[in-house]
C-alpha cells in the first residue's frame, strides 16, 4: 500500500473505531436506563444500602483508574517507539485491569453465596448485568490486551501495532468513563438516595 | 450438563400445515445442493460466493436470501387471510390458537428482519460503493460477516418450523406472556437468538456503511454533491448505529430472564414488563424508518432519471431526512398510548409523531415537482413510484389518525392499525425496493428484465394490495383487533375478510409475474443485454461502468464534482484515458462464514439448553478473530497489465 | 391507470363505510364520540395535503409524460423558495392546529379522568385472566365473568389489572381501551348513553385462548340494573378463594357467569400478589 492509501486506511479504521464505541455507549445507556426503572424493585430483598461497601468501591475505582493511566503512559511510550516501556506500561495496565476483575468476581462470589443472586429480584437482576456487562468488557479488552502485549514482543512497534494498541486505550479509556457512571449511578446513588 | 439438553423426538413438528412447509423447505434445499452438483459447481460457489468480499456478490445473496424469506413470509400471510376468511361462528378454520399465533408471529418476524432488512442491506451493498466512486466499503470482512450472521439468523428461524416451533406472542414478543412463566418451550429462544444473531450482523453493516460514505468518496465528491440514495442511506444507518445496540441489550435481558432466571421483564418478583415495552419500541420507532429512508432514496434516483431532469430541491431533501432521523428518536410512545402513560407524556409523543408527516410531505412534494417539466417514462420503476406516492399518502392520513392519542385509544391494535403500518411498509418499503430491483437489474446482471411482465406484477401487487388491505381499515374501525384466530358470525365481518383475502391471492399473482419475469428476462438474456452500461440514461457514477461492472468497479477512480457526477461526465465526453494502475483489492476468505456458523451453534446450543454449544461457539468466535488478526496480508494486488486486459475485453465485448 | 385504480378503491370504501355497521362511527357513549369526532377533525385536516398530491400527481403524469412533446421542458428547474416555502410551511401550520387539538383532547379524553356528570360514578373492577374477564362490583358485592351491567347515562370508573399476560381492555362502541397489568391499576372512565348490549374484547394477544376474550356489555335501565343486582346477589355461586383458584385455570370461550361476591377485597389482593412486598425479608 502507498503511504497515502494507508492513511487512509487508518484513518478509516479508527474513525470506524469511534463509531463502535459510541454504539457500546447506546448498549450500556440501554442498561443503565434498565438499572435506573428497577432500582427499587427488590421484591422484598435487599437495597443497595444493604448491599453496597463504598471503600471496596472505591478501591476497584481508584485501580481502575490507575490502569487507564497506565494505558496512557504506554501509548505515549508506543508513539515514542520505546517498546520495553510501552510492554512494562501495558503489562501494568493488564495486571491492575486482571485485579480489578478479581475484586469485582469476589463481591459477586459473596452475593451469590449470601443467596442475593441475579435471581432474587429486579434490582439485583439489572445490577449483576449492567456490572457484569463492563466486567465482561473488561475481560475482552484484557484478552486483547495480552494478545497485543504478544504482537508487539514479535513484530515490535510497528504502524499495525500502533494504531491498534490506539483503538485499544480508546476502548480501554472508554470502558474507565463507563465505570465512573457506574460507581455514580449504582453505587453512590444506591448508598445515598 | 446434559449433552442433549431439552431436545427430543416430540420437538419435531407435526400437522399436516407444517409439513408442506418442511417438505417445501428440504425440497428447496435439496434441490440447490443437486443443482450443484450436476452441474459441477462447487468450486464456484465457494470462490464465487461462500468466501467473497465482493459487496456485489454480497448484495445478490441479500437479495436471493430475502426474495426466498418473502415466499416464506407471503405463504404465512396467505394462510392468515384463509383462516380469518373461514374460521367464523361454528367453524373454527384449519388452524389451531397456537399454530395461527405462531405463523403471525413469524410473518411480522420474517417480514421485516429478513425481507426488507435483506432487500435494504443487498441493495445498499450493490449501489452505494459505485455511486460514491469507490471500489469497496470500509470493512469487507465485517461485510461478508454482516451477512453470514444474518443469514445465519434466518436459518434458526427456518429451523424452528421443523424443531421446536416458534414463538407465539407477536412479533415483539411482549412480556409476561414472552417469559417463561407463559411461554416456557424453545419457540421464544429461537425469535430471541435468530434475532440477536441477525441483529448483530446489521449493527455491524451500520458502522460499516456509515465510514464508508463519510471516508470512501472519490475525490471531489463532497457530501452536497452525494447522489440522494447515499444521503438516505446515511441517515439510515446513523439510526441503525444508535438503535440496534438498544435491540441487542433487550434481547439480552429477555434471554438473561429465560436463561438465567432473572427478573427484568417477569410479571413476579419486581420485574417490570413496561421497561421491556420502551425499549423494544425505542428500538422497533427507529427500525422503520431505517427500512423506508433508503426506500425513499431508491425514488430519488429513479424519479429524476425517468423524467430527465435533476431531483428537485436536493438541500431541502437533505434536511427532510436528518429531520426524519432525528424526530424518529422522539416518537417511540405512540406505540403504547393506551399503556397509561398520562395525558401530558402521550400529548408530547403526539405531537412529535405528527411533525415527523412534514418531512415525509415535503420529500412527495419534491418527488412531484421532478416530474414537473420533465418527460415521464412509465416504465416499470416508475410504475412501483406511482403505487407508493398512492398508496402511502393514504396511509399516512391513517397515521396521523392515530398520532392523536385519544383517537388512538380507539384504534390501537386494531386492524385499523394493521393496515396503516402494512400500507407503508409495502406501499414505502417493498415497493420502493422492488423499484430498485427493477432499475439496477440490468447494472448488475448486464441484460433487462422482461417490461411486459414487470408491469403485470406491479398491477397485480397494487391491486392485491388495495383488496387486502382496504378492508382491513374498515374492519379495524369496526372494532376488530388484530391477532384473532375466530370470531362470532353475527358481527358481519367475514365478507370482509373474503375480499382480503382475495387480495392476497392476487398479491401471489404478482409475484408469480416476478417469478415468471426472471425465468422469461433469464432466459431472453443473450437478446436483452445491456451493451452500454447506461440503460436508462442515468445521472449518477455507477452507470458509468459496464454492466455488470468488472469486480473492481473502476478501474480508475472517477473525479466527481458536481451532482449527478455521470451525467455532468457524460456532457464532457471524450477525454483522454489515462494511464492503468495496478489496484489492491481485499482477498477471499472463508472466516466471515465460519464465524456466522459458529454464531449459529452458538444460538441452537442457547434454545435447546445444550451449554456445550454456545460454549464451543463463543470459544471459536474469539479464536477465529484473534487467528484473523494474526496474519496482516489480507489484501493482493492486481497488476495493472490485468486491469487493462480485464477493460479492453469489456470494450470489446460491446463494441 | 394507477390513480383510476385507486380512486376506485377509495370510492367503493366510501360506500361500504357508509353503509355498514361500524361501531367506533357510531358511538353510543360521550367518550367514543369525542374520539371519534377527534378522528374526522384529522382526517379532514390532512385533506389539505392529500388532496393536492393526488390532484398534483395526477396532472403531472398526465402533462409531462415523455409522448406529449406539447408540455414545456425545463430540465433546469429543480429548486424554489417559493414552493419550498408552501409546502414545508402549511403541513407545519397543520400540525400545529392539529398540536394544539392533541393537546386538549389528551387531557380531556385522559382514561384516568372521571367524567363529568351529575351522577356519581359506579366502581366496577376489572381482572383480565386466562382467557377471560372477570368484573367486580365491590360495593354491590357481585362479580361476573364475561359480562357487565350498569345503568345506561352514569359514568362508570372501571379499575383494571391483570392476573395473566397483558391484555388491552376495549368497548368500542363506548369509547377507547387500556391496557390491563399485572402488579398495576390502571383506569377506564366510561359512560353509555343509548340502552343495548355492546361488545368488549381484549386488544393485546395474551396466549392462546385470546380470541375468546370477547364479552357482553349491558346497558340497562336504573330499574332493570337494581333488579339483575338482586338475581346475582341471590345466587348460590360463590366467588371465594376456591372459586377464583379455579377460574385461575386457563380456560377459554368462557360463557358469562354470576357470582356472589365473598370478599370485596378480592381486587386489591389481586394486584398485590404482584406488585412489590410492604416488609422487607429477614435475611
Amino acid at each position: 500500500m502507498s503511504t497515502q492509501e494507508r492513511q487512509a486506511a487508518e484513518s478509516k479504521t479508527l474513525f470506524g473505531f469511534w463509531v463502535y464505541l459510541m454504539t457500546d455507549c447506546v448498549l450500556f445507556a440501554s442498561l443503565f436506563a434498565t438499572f435506573a426503572v428497577l432500582r427499587f424493585n427488590t421484591n422484598g430483598g435487599p437495597t443497595g444500602e444493604d448491599l453496597f461497601n463504598l471503600s471496596f468501591v472505591f478501591k476497584e475505582t481508584f485501580i481502575l483508574l490507575t490502569s487507564s493511566f497506565a494505558c496512557g503512559l504506554g501509548i505515549l511510550a508506543a508513539r515514542q517507539g520505546n517498546k520495553r516501556l510501552c510492554l512494562s506500561m501495558f503489562g501494568l495496565t493488564f495486571a491492575l485491569g486482571l485485579a480489578f476483575l478479581g475484586l469485582e468476581l469476589h463481591e459477586f462470589n459473596k452475593l451469590y453465596n449470601d443467596g442475593d443472586s441475579w435471581r432474587r429480584s429486579g434490582f439485583l437482576s439489572a445490577f449483576f448485568t449492567l456490572v457484569g456487562t463492563h466486567g465482561a468488557h473488561i475481560t475482552a479488552g484484557l484478552i486483547w490486551m495480552g494478545t497485543m502485549m504478544l504482537r508487539v514482543v514479535q513484530q515490535g512497534l510497528t504502524t499495525n501495532n500502533i494504531k491498534r494498541l490506539t483503538m485499544l486505550s480508546l476502548f480501554w479509556h472508554f470502558l474507565d468513563i463507563v465505570w465512573i457512571f457506574i460507581f455514580t449511578v449504582v453505587y453512590l446513588m444506591g448508598l445515598v438516595l | 450438563m446434559s449433552l442433549l439438553g431439552r431436545l427430543n423426538w416430540d420437538a419435531v413438528q407435526h400437522g399436516w400445515v407444517i409439513a408442506g412447509g418442511q417438505v417445501t423447505l428440504v425440497a428447496v434445499m435439496l434441490a440447490v445442493v443437486g443443482l450443484l452438483t450436476y452441474k459441477k459447481r462447487w468450486g464456484w460457489l465457494w470462490r464465487e460466493w461462500l468466501t467473497t468480499v465482493d459487496p456485489k456478490r454480497i448484495g445478490v445473496m441479500y437479495i436471493v436470501f430475502a426474495m426466498l424469506m418473502l415466499l416464506r413470509g407471503l405463504a404465512d400471510a396467505a394462510m392468515m387471510r384463509a383462516q380469518q376468511a373461514v374460521s367464523v361462528g361454528p367453524h373454527h378454520g384449519f388452524l389451531d390458537p397456537n399454530h395461527y399465533q405462531q405463523i403471525f408471529t413469524a410473518h411480522g418476524t420474517i417480514m421485516i428482519f429478513f425481507v426488507a432488512m435483506g432487500l435494504m442491506f443487498g441493495l445498499i451493498n450493490l449501489v452505494v460503493p459505485m455511486q460514491i466512486g469507490s471500489r469497496d466499503v470500509a470493512f469487507p470482512f465485517l461485510n461478508a460477516t454482516s451477512f453470514w450472521l444474518y443469514a445465519m439468523g434466518g436459518m434458526l428461524l427456518n429451523l424452528s418450523l421443523v424443531l421446536g416451533g416458534f414463538a407465539a406472542t407477536g412479533w415483539l414478543a411482549y412480556p409476561p406472556l414472552s417469559e417463561l412463566a407463559y411461554s416456557p418451550g424453545p419457540g421464544v429462544d429461537y425469535w430471541i437468538w435468530g434475532l440477536q444473531i441477525a441483529g448483530v450482523g446489521s449493527l455491524m453493516s451500520g458502522i460499516n456503511f456509515l465510514v464508508t460514505i463519510i471516508k470512501m468518496r472519490a475525490p471531489g465528491m463532497k457530501l452536497m454533491k452525494m447522489p440522494m440514495f447515499c444521503w438516505s442511506v446515511l441517515g439510515a444507518m446513523s439510526l441503525v448505529v444508535f438503535a440496534f445496540p438498544i435491540l441487542t441489550a433487550t434481547l439480552t435481558m429477555l434471554a438473561l430472564d429465560r436463561t438465567l432466571g432473572m427478573h427484568f421483564f417477569t410479571a413476579l418478583n419486581g420485574g417490570n414488563p413496561m421497561m421491556y415495552v420502551n425499549l423494544i419500541w425505542a428500538w422497533g420507532h427507529p427500525e422503520v424508518y431505517i427500512l423506508v429512508l433508503p426506500a425513499f432514496g431508491v425514488y430519488s434516483e429513479i424519479v429524476p432519471t425517468f423524467s430527465r431532469k435533476p431531483l428537485f430541491g436536493y438541500t431541502s431533501m437533505v434536511w427532510a431526512i436528518w429531520g426524519i432521523v432525528l424526530l424518529s428518536f422522539l416518537v417511540w410512545l405512540h406505540h403504547f398510548f393506551t399503556m397509561g402513560a398520562g395525558a401530558d407524556v402521550n400529548a408530547f409523543f403526539g405531537v412529535m409523531t405528527m411533525a415527523i408527516a412534514v418531512p415525509t410531505g415535503v420529500k412527495i412534494f419534491n418527488w412531484l415537482f421532478t416530474m414537473y417539466r420533465g418527460r415521464v417514462r412509465f416504465t416499470t420503476p416508475m410504475l412501483w413510484f406511482i403505487g407508493f406516492v398512492t398508496t402511502f399518502t393514504m396511509g399516512g392520513v391513517a397515521g396521523v389518525i392515530m398520532a392523536i392519542p385519544a383517537a388512538d385509544f380507539e384504534l390501537h391494535n386494531s386492524l385499523f392499525l394493521v393496515a396503516h403500518f402494512h400500507t407503508m411498509i409495502i406501499g414505502g418499503v417493498v415497493f420502493g425496493y422492488f423499484a430498485g430491483l427493477t432499475y439496477w437489474f440490468p447494472k448488475f446482471f448486464g441484460f433487462r428484465l422482461n417490461e411486459r411482465l414487470g408491469k403485470y406484477a406491479f398491477y397485480c401487487w397494487f391491486v392485491g394490495f388495495l383488496l387486502a388491505f382496504i378492508p382491513l381499515y374498515i374492519l379495524g374501525m369496526m372494532g376488530a383487533t388484530r391477532r384473532l384466530d375466530h370470531y362470532d358470525a353475527s358481527l358481519g365481518w367475514q365478507w370482509l375478510f373474503i375480499v382480503a383475502a382475495v387480495g392476497v391471492a392476487l398479491v401471489l399473482v404478482g409475484v408469480g409475474f416476478q417469478v415468471l419475469q426472471l425465468y422469461y428476462s433469464i432466459k431472453n438474456r443473450h437478446a436483452n443485454l445491456d451493451k452500454t452500461g447506461d440503460p436508462w440514461l442515468g445521472r449518477t457514477l455507477e452507470w458509468s461502468t459496464a454492466s455488470p461492472p468488472p469486480f473492481y468497479n473502476f478501474a480508475h477512480i472517477p473525479l466527481a464534482s458536481e451532482r449527478d457526477a455521470y451525467w455532468e461526465m457524460k456532457k464532457h465526453k471524450g477525454q483522454v484515458t489515462p494511464k492503468y494502475e495496478s489496484i489492491t483489492l481485499p482477498r477471499n476468505t472463508i472466516m466471515p462464514l465460519t464465524i456466522s456458523l459458529m454464531a449459529f451453534m452458538f444460538g441452537f446450543g442457547m434454545i435447546w439448553h445444550m451449554y456445550w454449544l454456545p460454549i464451543l461457539g463463543f470459544f471459536g468466535i474469539v479464536g477465529s478473530i484473534i487467528w484473523r488478526s494474526t496474519s496482516d496480508e489480507h489484501e493482493y494486488k492486481l497488476p495493472a497489465a490485468k486491469v487493462r486486459q480485464i477493460e479492453e475485453e469489456l470494450e470489446a465485448r460491446y463494441a | 391507470m394507477v390513480g383510476g385504480i385507486a380512486l376506485l378503491a377509495i370510492i367503493v370504501a366510501g360506500i361500504v363505510l357508509s353503509r355498514s355497521n361500524i361501531p367506533i362511527l357510531q358511538p353510543a357513549g360521550p367518550v367514543a364520540q369525542k374520539e371519534r369526532n377527534l378522528m374526522i377533525t384529522a382526517f379532514s385536516l390532512s385533506m389539505i395535503v392529500v388532496i393536492p398530491v393526488y390532484l398534483l400527481l395526477v396532472w403531472f403524469s398526465l402533462k409531462y409524460r415523455h409522448t406529449n412533446k406539447s408540455a414545456r421542458y425545463d430540465p433546469a428547474f429543480s429548486h424554489s423558495r417559493w414552493l419550498e416555502g408552501v409546502w414545508w410551511a402549511v403541513p407545519l401550520a397543520i400540525i400545529s392546529v392539529l398540536a394544539v387539538i392533541t393537546w386538549r383532547s389528551s387531557h380531556e379524553l385522559d382514561p384516568f379522568k372521571p367524567l363529568v356528570s351529575n351522577q356519581p360514578p359506579l366502581n366496577i373492577q376489572v381482572v383480565s385472566m386466562r382467557w377471560k374477564w372477570l368484573f367486580i362490583y365491590p360495593t354491590e358485592n357481585v362479580a361476573t365473568i364475561n359480562y357487565v351491567n350498569f345503568p345506561v347515562n352514569r359514568p362508570v370508573n372501571f379499575e383494571i389489572t391483570s392476573d395473566a399476560p397483558m391484555n388491552s381492555f376495549w368497548i368500542p362502541q363506548l369509547g377507547g381501551q387500556i391496557y390491563s397489568m399485572t402488579g398495576m391499576s390502571t383506569n377506564l372512565n366510561l359512560m353509555a348513553s343509548k340502552l343495548g348490549t355492546y361488545r368488549g374484547l381484549s386488544a393485546n394477544i395474551s396466549g392462546d385462548g385470546f380470541a375468546g376474550m370477547h364479552f357482553s356489555v349491558v346497558a340497562s335501565t336504573q330499574q332493570n340494573y337494581q333488579k339483575w343486582l338482586a338475581y346475582v346477589r341471590d345466587s348460590s355461586n360463590k366467588l371465594d378463594k376456591p372459586a377464583y383458584d379455579k377460574l385461575s385455570r386457563p380456560s377459554s370461550n368462557n360463557p358469562p357467569a354470576y357470582y356472589a361476591l365473598a370478599d370485596s377485597g378480592l381486587y386489591s389482593e389481586i394486584v398485590s400478589k404482584y406488585a412489590e412486598p410492604v416488609f422487607k425479608a429477614e435475611n
